[in-house]
């Protein structure tokens, strides 16, 4: 549920610090049920940790992406704009809604463990 | 039963309609109108019989649930029976075919009406002043915080700038501060459903320009602590905005002006038994206190004791302006005013009265049977859940709502207030007999039996109408929100 | 009158489950303090009779359309009714039903809206419809702020062309979200296309007109929307739907939202309300329109059927984010309007058009026949309405007019001081010949 290769925000979104890619956790995908509408952001945005950086709709609830590091945009998941669900289906693979430049905030992010435990608080 | 849509059963040339000739001297099209701004295309819209439409819009009726259906107790919304008399009298020519700029000296019953009607609500809430603009409760609100801000901002206090708003407050609550210009404060509702005092004191400050409460509140419980509230956002500066939503619930027992309340919203569709219509038109009149009369939206309608005659006031240099065109939704006014007249102040009191009986009656029914998370006395609404033991065969609220349809009702709100998991808000109204809620509890108690022994056909439910449950991510995703020509 | 059905046995029964016995005990929980001692000071209750007849007289006291023969418009109009629509409308499923929450037992008013949003989506000639809102000007005020959080740019221009009380209602809804709105001033009865070159800029966020306007007057659409694009605004085209029988649809002159006023299409003036603000956009916008929407969904047998959908951009979901606080829609006004625009259908609604043009530029021409009066702005193209130049007060004509129980045109001094003895009229397919060539010789003193 949890990949261990990358890390997580408070917020429920992960970051592959690796591919740079962004999404939102198979726990907030879970939580706001069947997505029906992602609001991406421009290529070329620049972002703080915690601005939000999108928008995702389901039937019943509405929730912002909160950029979980800072950086600009380089790329954005444009497949969603038709296939929504795919934040549904698959949350780190297809489902990726970002791709970011990072410049920081990196540091204060939640191994897969450390998210585990936040969630099962909540 | 499917009814095609009326542009699939269109025919080229059939007609509906019947006007007079024209009896004008002829003239040609384009001596009136240059070619280019004359329609290429004319807008395709079907063409039937009249008994077709008639047909047609008969069967689509014929597909929906109302009050005169049934009992419908869908909570904050009450949903009581629409009397008949009031669609007579707002149908009156006088009223429907009154023209809103026709001069004032003939329009004297209407304005009149107005101005009784707007003495009459203060008297209920308890106020000073009413305007009857806003055209519905959400358009009150908006009214109500704007005349909150143009207060605060008249008196060169720029720092108000929250509005605070308790957790389990309708969703327009929000939306309204937001639309007004305004941060919005979330307050969490203590472990009784109440205002937690403690956390308010907290929260207020000078930048605190109103608290919004619904009393009752949406868990249909009385705030025992209001004069303590208003008084602590009072001393904070800040003004208290009544969300009448449940104004139902007290009719003669109390009135928010009493509690300490600024400004104040009715629902006329929901208090008053003006219809809903189907979501609309309703009326969200707007009243407050002396010291904010200067603010309302105008035109205000007056008497003037000289002249003997009711007059529209434009004058009003603070006002927030206007809300809508004209002067409200006045067809709906008239029907409100009609309702409390057949009542008066006896009946008024014991709408409130039965409606609270009911609801009271109904919760101690169900007790047992479903999990009653605040269990005291309510007003005229109350909150159940599933039990425990229900949701574990895998069954939601939503599962139980949908089959209430099967048993003949109307489902109630659910999944509000959100501080309540899988909650069902029912509102029965003083206008349903005692069998009726004794029929709607035990197939509340019946379905509760069906959910542990045969657990599907719940998840399929409703099982008795045309169509069932649907699909409404794939709507959403894909939304198809018009016909078109194939 | 009553409306509780309880005997006093049942209500005794009823006390007895709770396990009390007043309801007195039901309301303790309201503080002492604030517990109302006196009884409300209201007049007691009417029996039916009774209750008729007083509501009677008060309708009685005010004048009415089937007393006078009027030329009185300025957005509230005396059009076509056809019978039909007040029987349907009466349907009690209908108007005794709340929101469309449950589709299962809802799909009546479900498909009427869908019904609605096509005929105002192939009357503007626009992509989507919500499913209505309060009135016109309200529509024109959830446009503006439609516009401004689209384009991201807070300033805004209305040609004083608008209806005066639809501007006053945009600069409510403006003011608290600080968007700047600017007057653009008229000449010759239409927007000024120089003059609203030299305000718009690369800050506007959006150009408002109305057409017809106010006067009656048609605006140059497409020169105005061509305008508007370059600076990369959107246009807001308020229009009058009877209009649109016979004008070509907005949406093919270049307007991005399109909102207007319902009531001409079936509901009564009814002293200023409730009507019905129609707005209509294009797809790529459809994520800001406020409102209900309607669309199509499949039921898990797969049947068709209509749904309330796309409601996270609503209020009772995004709460203090949502882009408007409207929760319910104008429900049973637009239903009248679908079954007015299937009554009428294709040719129904051009053949309504064309009578209010022929006829209103009928009277438009004998009335200036009369002496002291003249056509003001005289080379625009009128519809339905049209402004006249008077030598004397408007109040003195209408003074005259109204012995002979017709109600006079609009003083329009009262919106536009600068337009002092200047009335407005209008004429629809309702008025005959012989109404028009009765208010000109009582006009003239000749009746």
């Amino acid at each position: 549920m949890y990949p261990n290769n990358l890390k997580y925000s408070k917020e429920h979104e992960w970051v592959d610090l690796e591919s740079k890619k962004i999404g939102i956790t198979h726990y907030a995908q879970e939580s706001l049920g069947d997505v029906v509408f992602v609001e991406l952001p421009e290529v070329g945005a620049e972002f703080e940790v915690g601005d939000s950086l999108g928008v995702v709709e389901s039937v019943k609830a509405v929730s912002d992406v909160y950029s979980p590091v800072s950086g600009k945009v380089t790329a954005v998941n444009e497949a969603l704009l038709d296939n929504p669900e795919l934040i549904n289906q698959d949350p780190y693979g297809e489902g990726w809604i970002v791709e970011m430049e990072i410049t920081g905030g990196e540091e204060d992010l939640l191994s897969a463990e450390e998210y585990e435990r936040l969630i099962k608080e909540e | 039963m499917k009814e095609k849509l009326i542009f699939e059963k269109s025919t080229p040339g059939r007609k509906a309609y019947s006007l007079p000739p024209i009896d004008t001297p002829e003239v040609e099209l384009t001596t009136l109108l240059p070619e280019e701004i004359i329609r290429q295309e004319p807008a395709q819209l079907p063409e039937l019989s009249e008994v077709d439409v008639v047909r047609h819009f008969t069967r689509l009726s014929q597909m929906n649930y109302g009050v005169d259906t049934g009992f419908y107790p869908l909570g904050s919304c009450t949903m009581k029976y629409n009397p008949k008399i009031n669609e007579n009298m707002s149908r009156l020519p006088g009223f429907a075919l009154a023209h809103p700029y026709q001069p004032e000296e003939l329009s004297q019953g209407a304005l009149k009406l107005m101005y009784d009607l707007s003495e009459i609500l203060s008297e209920i809430a308890g106020m000073d002043k009413f305007t009857l603009q806003p055209a519905a409760g959400a358009h009150g609100e908006f009214t109500g915080i704007l005349i909150i801000k143009a207060y605060h901002q008249h008196r060169g206090d720029k720092k108000r700038t929250k509005v605070i708003i308790p957790d389990s407050a309708h969703g327009t609550n929000p939306a309204t501060a937001s639309l007004c210009g305004f941060e919005t404060i979330e307050i969490k509702s203590n472990a009784h459903g109440l205002v937690d005092l403690e956390e308010l004191k907290k929260l207020v400050g000078e930048d605190t320009a109103a608290l919004m409460l619904t009393n009752p509140n949406t868990l249909g419980l009385f705030e025992k602590e209001i004069i303590a509230i208003a008084d602590i956002v009072h001393e904070a500066g800040g003004l208290l905005y009544y969300d009448g939503a449940n104004m139902n619930a007290i009719m003669g027992y109390a009135r928010p002006g009493d509690m300490g309340f600024d400004v104040v919203h009715y629902n006329l569709h929901k208090t008053f038994a003006t219809p809903h219509g189907g979501g609309g038109p309703g009326a969200g009149p707007v009243g407050v206190k002396q010291f904010l009369a200067p603010y309302l939206p105008k035109p205000v309608v007056e008497y003037d004791d000289e002249k003997q005659k009711y007059f529209f006031d434009y004058n009003r240099p603070h006002s927030i302006g206007r809300v809508k065109a004209f002067y409200g939704n006045f067809g709906v006014a008239v029907k409100a005013y009609t309702y409390i007249l057949a009542l008066g102040a006896a009946g008024l009191k014991e709408a409130s009265e039965i409606a609270v009986l009911n609801a009271n009656y109904l919760k101690t029914i169900l007790q047992g049977k479903y999990h009653v998370p605040f269990d005291q006395v309510c007003k005229h609404e109350f909150i159940i859940s599933p039990e425990k033991r229900v949701k574990e065969k895998g069954i939601k609220t939503l599962d139980i709502a949908k089959r209430l349809v099967d048993y003949g009702f109307h489902p109630p709100t659910v999944y509000f207030p959100l501080i309540v998991e899988e909650a069902m808000m029912i509102e029965p109204t003083e206008t349903e007999t005692q069998e009726t809620l004794d029929a709607f509890a035990q197939a509340l108690i019946d379905i509760c039996q069906e959910a542990l022994d045969n657990p599907e056909i719940l998840h399929n439910a409703p099982h008795s109408t045309h169509v069932s449950r649907f699909d409404e991510a794939t709507a959403a995703r894909k939304p198809i929100l018009r016909w078109k020509k194939n | 009158m009553r409306f509780v059905p309880h005997t006093l046995k049942e209500k005794e029964e009823m006390l007895k489950t709770i396990g009390i016995t007043s309801t007195d005990e039901l309301f303790r929980d309201i503080p002492e303090e604030i517990r109302l001692k006196k009884g409300l000071n209201l007049p007691t209750g009417l029996d039916e009779i009774t209750l008729q007849k007083e509501i009677e007289t008060l309708a009685g006291n005010n004048a009415h359309l089937n007393d006078y023969i009027s030329f009185l418009g300025a957005g509230a109009y005396d059009h076509y009714r056809p019978s039909i629509i007040d029987h349907l409308l009466l349907r009690s499923e209908f108007y005794t039903a709340y929101t469309p929450y449950q589709p299962e037992i809802s799909q009546g008013t479900l498909q009427a809206i869908f019904e609605f949003q096509t005929l105002i989506c192939e009357l503007t000639g626009m992509d989507v419809a919500n499913a209505s809102v309060y009135d016109g000007a309200s529509a024109l005020a959830e446009a503006v702020l439609m516009a401004v959080t689209q384009t991201r740019k807070n300033k805004v221009l209305i040609s004083s062309t608008v209806h005066p009380e639809y501007r006053e209602v945009v600069k409510t809804y403006a003011w608290p979200r600080g968007i700047e709105i600017l007057e653009l001033p008229y000449q010759e009865g239409l927007t000024d296309l120089s003059i609203l070159d030299e305000h718009i800029s690369q800050d506007v966020g959006a150009v408002v007109i109305q057409n017809p306007n106010f006067f009656g007057s048609i605006e140059k659409v497409k020169e105005i929307a061509e305008l508007t694009h370059q600076h990369k605004a959107l246009l807001i085209a308020c229009v009058d739907p009877i209009s649109l029988g016979l004008l070509e649809a907005p949406g093919n002159l270049g307007a991005d939202i399109v909102v207007g006023e319902g009531q001409s299409l079936g509901l009564p003036v009814s002293f200023g309300g409730p009507y019905l603000g129609f707005m209509a956009t294009r797809e790529k916008y459809l994520r800001r329109l406020p409102g209900r929407i309607v669309g199509i969904a499949k039921d898990r047998l797969d049947r068709e059927g209509f749904v309330l959908t796309l409601q996270a951009r609503e209020q009772h979901i995004r709460r203090e984010k949502a882009s408007s606080n409207i929760c319910s829609n104008q429900a049973l006004c637009a239903l009248a309007a679908t079954i007015y625009l299937s009554t009428l259908g294709k040719q129904g609604m051009r053949e309504v058009a064309m009578q209010c043009l022929t006829k209103s530029n009928y009277a438009k021409q004998i009335l200036k026949e009369i002496e002291g009066v003249e056509v003001a702005f005289p080379q625009n193209y009128t519809f339905k309405e049209f402004v006249l130049k008077l030598s004397e007060p408007v109040s003195s004509v209408n003074q005259r007019l109204l012995k002979h129980k017709i109600l006079g045109g609009l003083d329009l001094g009262k919106f536009y001081p600068e337009l002092e003895n200047h009335m407005l009229l209008c004429v629809t397919e309702t008025r005959s010949r012989e109404d028009i060539d009765l208010l000109k010789r009582v006009w003239e003193g000749v009746q």
